[in-house]
């Protein structure tokens, strides 16, 4: 191997070696679809996805960032290649009046990796997931040709969510969200318990376009503060500014997140915040910010962090506490725990949001007992009918996932049809064989 | 692939269903490990360790391996890592033979230890490089250092392979590639039936466990069990009492 890399998701655990190239144009893509060695090819973004599917041990990985180019706006639409950054689409596009019709709580994404992991934000009660916004695609098959694939396509919804394993998406034309200015109005409510945090939470889905509820889950009640917000109309400028450190803060000392930090953390953010308030923010600012502390995973010291995100249907309230009360019993401190609802799912086969709460977290990987309760969370999903997200997993039970995703037998015919070799690989396809 | 925990789910064992790794085996199993092949002579122990893994989970699969037939060795193994990656390896066939200065009956016991067992372990280390990831576990023994009494013959066999592993540690060291050299003392098993257990004898249930918290931490030589790795410094006849 030529250039040989140690690549790792954002949890930073699995790491595995590969051939990484970056092509700088779509011509040099064919050649290595067609002839990648071995081992297969896996098309990467900007890696923020948190386990393993942007890696293929022993094999070559296709950094998409060099094919990055923006179109102009027709009529609200945007045609851009698959490795332009939310990030960048942001900055070009906000001042505009445009903004992404779906962001997760970080920019730095690409839209090849939006699409391939149909990723969802705090909209999706309102306007579903990023799929949903896709009115064509460009994907480069294992047979060395490239297909513009629209909603009509069946391999459209394959490769939604697909994870990259049905081939190269090269471009994308995405339906944009007009907005008058560069501002959110958020409304905050500071709730005691779970049980007003999903109260809460329900009315304020209603009420706004943009809803999350932070749960502190080292408390005993699993109190919250929800968000609801919306884009502000006229007034403030539309300039889309964000500050950054570029390096992170690597000298910050290994076990800094600990569960009795975390506690102060989470008291301390609860205490600060006012029962009620109406607050006009910037875009940044609500929606991403963790991308002011540049690579803040790396406090997680060099073993990484496990993020779990699991969904489970309307009516399945009692696996969702009963899931936050097994965690705190647990004494497993996780740092970032959001609550979602969603709305219908997009139709990609593998597409992770369904119906019904959802709720992200993320764990030091040394947290004691951490495998094995995270294995006993996940028979609960199942059993009441949810699934997790293959864009945070790294350790789930291969046997799990078709109960989870009953498309999957569907999503796997369908990609040794499209790829009778397999050429299309990543180390999470091997883990769970997709 | 290894998950986020650095649990296997894939294992090949190289000499069929020895005790030990049956032992150790089964502990995989009941973690992650969901695909298992039996590398290894066919008999009806090899069928009785297949129904018992498939019981506790695991998908099972057979392929004939015979240490003698070192010709057949890149093919039998080559086939299982092309259907798919293996992330641990177990090499683990052995023979004790007895003291007897029999040419034919020396030569297999070297066959079995040491031949046979390098010729599979190069055809894993291969396969394992072109992936950039897996374990491979080879049992040599604590009486590799110490060619001495009764089975002096095995451990002549034994040091060979020992030598040949460290060896393999440094050549794929960056690689990706993790070799693992297991020496244990005196086990009771299949093996060692009929031969009177010496002072400090262990079952492969520890071996198992040292073989986990070994791959766990990226060891490259364990001791089973651990106290062994200090007896070294003693005189060779004190360790034998010890030992067997
Ligand atoms: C801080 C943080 C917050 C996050 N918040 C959210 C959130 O709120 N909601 C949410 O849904 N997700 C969230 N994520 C996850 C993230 O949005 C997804 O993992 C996303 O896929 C990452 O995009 P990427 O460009 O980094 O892709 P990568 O991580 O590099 O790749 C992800 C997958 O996309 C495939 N892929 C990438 N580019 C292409 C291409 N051009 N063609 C084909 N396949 C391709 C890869 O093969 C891989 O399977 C978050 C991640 C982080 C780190
Ligand atoms: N027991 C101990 O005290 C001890 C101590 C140190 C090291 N070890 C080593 O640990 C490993 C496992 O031994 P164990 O104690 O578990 O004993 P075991 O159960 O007797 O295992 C030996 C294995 O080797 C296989 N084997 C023998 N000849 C073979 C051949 N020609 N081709 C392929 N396979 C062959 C046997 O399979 P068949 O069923 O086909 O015979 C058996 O599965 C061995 O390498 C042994 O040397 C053991």
């Amino acid at each position: 191997m030529a250039n040989k890399t140690i690549l790792t998701g954002w949890g930073r655990t699995s790491p595995s070696v590969a051939e990484l190239l970056r092509p700088g144009a779509e011509a040099e893509l064919t050649p290595l679809v067609l002839a990648p060695g071995g081992r297969g090819v896996i098309a990467r973004g900007l890696g923020r996805s948190y386990g393993d599917p942007a890696q293929n041990a022993g094999g070559l990985v296709l950094d998409m960032t060099g094919l990055a180019a923006i179109g102009p706006v027709r009529d609200g639409y945007v045609t851009v290649e698959a490795g332009v950054s939310l990030h960048r689409l942001m900055r070009e596009l906000v001042p505009e009046g445009w903004f992404p019709p779906v962001t997760p709580a970080t920019r730095q994404v690409t839209v090849g990796g939006a699409v391939a992991a149909d990723i969802h934000g705090r909209n999706h009660h309102a306007d579903g997931s990023f799929g949903n916004h896709v009115t064509a695609l460009d994907l480069l098959g294992a047979d060395g040709v490239t297909r513009t694939l629209t909603p009509g396509d069946p391999d459209f919804w394959a490769t939604v969510g697909g994870m990259g394993l049905t081939g190269v998406i090269t471009k994308a034309t995405i339906r944009l969200t007009p907005i008058e200015t560069s501002r959110m109005i958020v409304n905050t409510w500071k709730c005691p318990d779970l049980e007003s945090v999903m109260t809460r939470l329900t009315q304020a889905d209603l009420a706004h376009r943009y809803t999350a509820a932070w749960v502190d889950c080292l408390s005993r009640q699993g109190r919250g503060v929800v968000e609801g917000a919306d884009h502000a109309r006229q007034g403030a400028a539309r300039s889309f500014r964000a500050r950054g450190f570029e390096a992170g803060p690597g000298f910050l000392p290994v076990g800094l997140l600990n569960r009795h930090t975390m506690g102060l953390v989470n008291r301390g953010l609860y205490a600060t915040t006012k029962r009620e308030s109406v607050q006009v923010r910037p875009l940044a600012s609500f929606f991403h910010p963790l991308d002011r502390v540049g690579h803040w995973n790396r406090l997680y010291g060099p073993r990484g962090l496990v993020q779990y995100q699991f969904v489970v249907p309307m009516g399945a309230e009692q696996t969702l506490m009963k899931i936050v009360e097994r965690i705190r019993r647990s004494h497993a401190a996780s740092f970032q725990t959001v609550l979602k609802r969603f709305g219908p799912g997009s139709g990609g086969w593998l597409s992770f949001p369904t119906p019904g709460w959802s709720l992200s977290l993320d764990f030091p990987t040394t947290t004691k007992g951490l495998a094995w309760l995270l294995d006993r969370l996940d028979e609960l999903v199942a059993e009441a009918g949810g699934r997790v997200y293959l864009a945070k997993d790294s350790r789930l039970r291969p046997e799990l996932l078709p109960v989870m995703y009953p498309a999957l037998a569907a999503f796997r015919e369908r990609r040794r049809e499209l790829d009778p070799r397999l050429v299309f690989q990543s180390d999470l396809a091997r883990r769970l064989s997709l | 692939m290894k998950n986020a925990f650095g649990e296997p789910q894939s294992l090949l064992l190289v000499g069929g269903a020895s005790d030990i790794a049956m032992a150790t085996a089964m502990r995989l199993v009941r973690r992650r490990v969901r695909r298992v092949i039996l590398a290894g002579r066919p008999s009806p122990a090899r069928d009785a360790a297949a129904a018992r893994l498939a019981e506790a989970g695991a998908t099972v699969e057979t392929a004939d391996f015979d240490a003698f037939r070192v010709e057949e060795h890149a093919k039998v193994i080559g086939d299982v890592f092309a259907e798919g990656d293996v992330d641990v390896a177990l090499v683990a066939c052995g023979l004790l033979g007895d003291a007897d200065l029999d040419p034919l009956k020396a030569a297999d016991v070297a066959m079995v230890n040491y031949v046979g067992a390098m010729t599979a372990a190069i055809v894993c280390a291969d396969a394992m490089r072109r992936q950039t990831h897996g374990a491979l576990v080879v049992f040599s023994s604590v009486s590799a250092g110490r060619p001495s009494g009764s089975d002096f013959l095995y451990a002549s066999a034994k040091s060979g392979l020992d030598a040949f592993a460290r060896g393999l540690t440094e050549a794929l060291r960056g690689s990706g590639v993790h070799v693992m050299v297991v020496r244990p003392g005196f086990v009771r098993s299949r093996l060692t039936r009929g031969v009177t257990p010496p002072a400090i004898a262990t079952s492969p249930e520890t071996v198992a466990g040292a073989v986990l918290d070994g791959l766990r931490a990226k060891s490259e030589i364990v001791w089973v069990p651990g106290i062994l790795g200090q007896l070294t410094r003693l005189p060779g006849s004190v360790v034998r009492r010890i030992t067997g």
